[in-house]
């Protein structure tokens, strides 16, 4: 199936590329501007990548960002696994639909809502915005996500693997930490690396529940560019398009290894040797 | 349910061994009127069930006749609705699977996918908690048990089907369990491995004197490698024979229908005496002789089942002395290799009646041929009597 392109195929990639990545490129290609106008280019310069380095400010929301999305994404892997984990394997127990119906809410809930009933909350229990009703708020909206990827490599799971270690010997509490996680382990940190891209990315419910001192990068490049872009911003994009440019590449040779390795370990198996 | 002793020998496997005839010798494992119910649906009704020590025992059935449940709940992944099971004179009731002496090999042999060959084999040895140069010694001694000692460190999805079976197997015989329970567990290899692999499994039995129960809906299977088979339909155990008895002296007409192949005649019971029954066949097939010592009563309804291999056929007209006489056409024939089977629609009838014949010669001066008139015949011993 070697066949040419048409002029059209040709046409409509290139529109359809330009499209999706001219952008990026241009954002990327006016990070290196030395003008102080986005829009005007001046010469090539790194300038805006060493102020970047020598604004405290934007460092600052860049290291609360990380700490957010390490720390809501952790525990929301925890507790996600735990969600699909009762809706998997606990049967019909009396309040299942309320529970995944609870459990999946966020998943379709407007963002503005769940940030608004948020801060509701923490101004009723009177608990002040900062760090920790950050990452309250972050786990909140990103557990589903863990959940849902979680459960459904659990409902896929095969339960006689269960059944063979509690048949050798094994109590229900080893076969989980020795078969069940370890098996399960790839959707987990599927669902851990989900919610940390989401917690990192997130600006609307971290607005509403975020409080002096706790200002994600998100916010910042947000508040900054309402008052002006200033290059910087086009330098600190650019640096986040090459870390998710960079992860996107190493997960994808990875898995086209593992790919590459099973296939051969497979055809070595059934050729019997 | 009524299990008399072979009357006559009909070629037991092992003749030395049979305690199930002693009626002094203690079972390894008895259900005792076990029943298993999954809300409305009773998967196991009423079974009991005496297995002894070092017997290989079958339980064959079609799928969803109960026969996997009642060896789950042996393992202890299901509970009895009601009745006790027991193992080695222990009620079982109460004991978790990771306390049971008895371990399983699964159809889908459950191999730990994250895991080496080794560490399988090795998996159940460690929950024991026993010192590691002993599990290593044990683990060898498995993988040369079953021929796999150069596939020792890789995983399981670098094995072929017959490999997986072989590891999931030392996997359940690594902790010598009293009783080894196998789930289907040749049901994902081709004809031939699967026969290999039977005669396999008998010797490693034999040489290891472990008392194996498998679970299989493949007669064939089960009639190779048991002492006794236990016949299950719809959650009961219908008969519990020596795979000759269950082939010879089936119990009801389930029983001889599921196992082989086999023509019923339908009839009335028109007189006995002298061992033998005058029986009126419904179908204008005609009227039959069988040799039969039960006291069956004239009118009583009974069905006569003769095996193919126990009916004679010829071109020719028979003996003076041969009995059960039908004549027909030959409706179709099957070579076979070592078997021929000629299927013969019967004179003024529907009846499509199996008769298969040993290919003893390599020619024959007259073989039967598509259309032909044949006669067919069998003598009164050949059949048997039942009456549900």
């Amino acid at each position: 199936m070697t066949r040419g392109l048409s002029p059209f195929n040709i046409v409509s990639l290139t529109f359809g590329f330009a499209f999706l990545y001219l952008p990026i490129v241009l954002l990327v290609i006016y990070s290196f501007n030395d003008s102080q106008l986005v829009t005007v280019w001046g010469g090539f310069s790194t300038r805006w990548y060493v102020s970047l380095f020598h604004n405290q400010q934007l460092l600052e929301a860049a290291w609360v960002t990380i700490r957010v999305g390490v720390v809501s994404a952790t525990l929301a892997t925890v507790l996600g696994t735990l969600a699909a984990l009762t809706l998997v394997r606990m049967g019909r127990f009396r309040g299942r639909t309320l529970f995944s119906g609870m459990v999946y809410a966020p998943l379709v809930m407007p963002e503005v809502i769940t940030g608004l009933s948020m801060l509701l909350l923490f101004v009723a229990i009177g608990l002040d915005r900062g760090f920790v009703t950050l990452t309250l708020a972050h786990i909140t909206f990103s557990m589903c996500f863990v959940a849902v990827v979680v459960q459904s490599r659990l409902l896929s799971f095969d339960r006689s693997l269960e059944e063979a270690a509690l048949d050798l010997g094994c109590t229900p509490a080893r076969t989980f930490f020795v078969i069940t996680l370890p098996i399960i382990a790839p959707a987990i940190v599927s669902g851990w690396m989900l919610a940390f891209t989401l917690s990192i990315d997130d600006l609307v419910i971290s607005q509403f529940t975020t409080g002096p001192g706790a200002t994600t990068l998100p916010m910042r490049i947000y508040s900054s560019v309402r008052l002006g872009v200033k290059p910087e911003i086009n330098a600190i994009c650019s640096i986040l398009i090459a870390i998710v440019t960079t992860g996107v590449i190493i997960a994808s040779i990875a898995t086209k290894r593992a790919e590459a390795e099973r296939l051969k370990a497979e055809r070595a198996a059934a050729a019997g040797r | 349910m009524a299990q008399k002793p072979a009357q006559k020998a009909l070629g037991p496997i092992r003749r030395s061994f049979a305690p199930w005839l002693d009626p002094s010798a203690v079972p390894l494992i008895r259900f005792e009127k076990v029943v298993k119910k999954f809300g409305d649906f009773t998967a196991v009704d009423d079974v009991s069930l005496d297995i002894h020590q070092r017997e290989f025992f079958s339980l064959l059935g079609p799928s969803g006749c109960g026969k996997t449940t009642l060896m789950r709940m042996l393992a202890g992944f299901e509970q009895p609705t009601s009745g006790r099971i027991l193992l080695a004179g222990q009620d079982l009731a109460g004991t978790p699977p990771y306390r049971r002496p008895v371990n399983m090999m699964f159809q889908s042999y459950a191999l730990f996918p994250h895991m080496t060959v080794e560490q399988n084999v090795g998996f159940g040895l460690k929950q024991d908690g026993l010192p590691k140069p002993e599990i290593a010694d044990r683990v060898k001694e498995m993988l040369k048990l079953v021929k796999l000692e150069p596939f020792a460190t890789r995983k399981p999805h670098q094995l072929s089907g017959g490999q997986r079976q072989r590891v999931a197997l030392a996997r359940s015989l690594a902790k010598r369990p009293k009783v080894l329970l196998l789930d289907e567990p040749l049901g994902a290899l081709d004809k031939k491995l699967r026969e290999e692999t039977q005669f396999e499994l008998m010797d490693l039995q034999m040489e290891l004197g472990l008392t194996f129960l498998i679970v299989t809906h493949d007669q064939e299977e089960a009639m190779t490698v048991s002492d006794r088979i236990g016949v299950m339909n719809h959650g009961k155990l219908v008969q519990v024979a020596t795979p000759g008895d269950i082939y010879e002296q089936p119990n009801c007409r389930y029983v001889a229908d599921f196992i082989g192949n086999i023509n019923l005649f339908e009839g009335t019971v028109a007189g006995s005496g002298g061992g033998e029954v005058r029986i009126s066949g419904e179908d204008p097939a005609g009227d039959f002789v069988a040799a039969s010592d039960a006291g069956l009563e004239a009118g009583a309804k009974v069905t006569l089942a003769v095996r193919p291999e126990k009916m004679r056929i010829s071109i020719e007209a028979p003996p003076a002395d041969a009995r059960n006489v039908l004549k027909g056409e030959v409706w179709d024939i099957a070579y076979m290799g070592d078997w021929t089977v000629v299927l013969v629609k019967i004179d003024g009838s529907e009846k499509v009646v199996r008769v298969s014949r040993a290919n003893m010669t390599r020619t024959e001066a007259q073989p039967i041929a598509w259309d032909d008139r044949v006669h067919v015949w069998f003598a009164p011993d050949a059949g048997v009597v039942l009456t549900s």
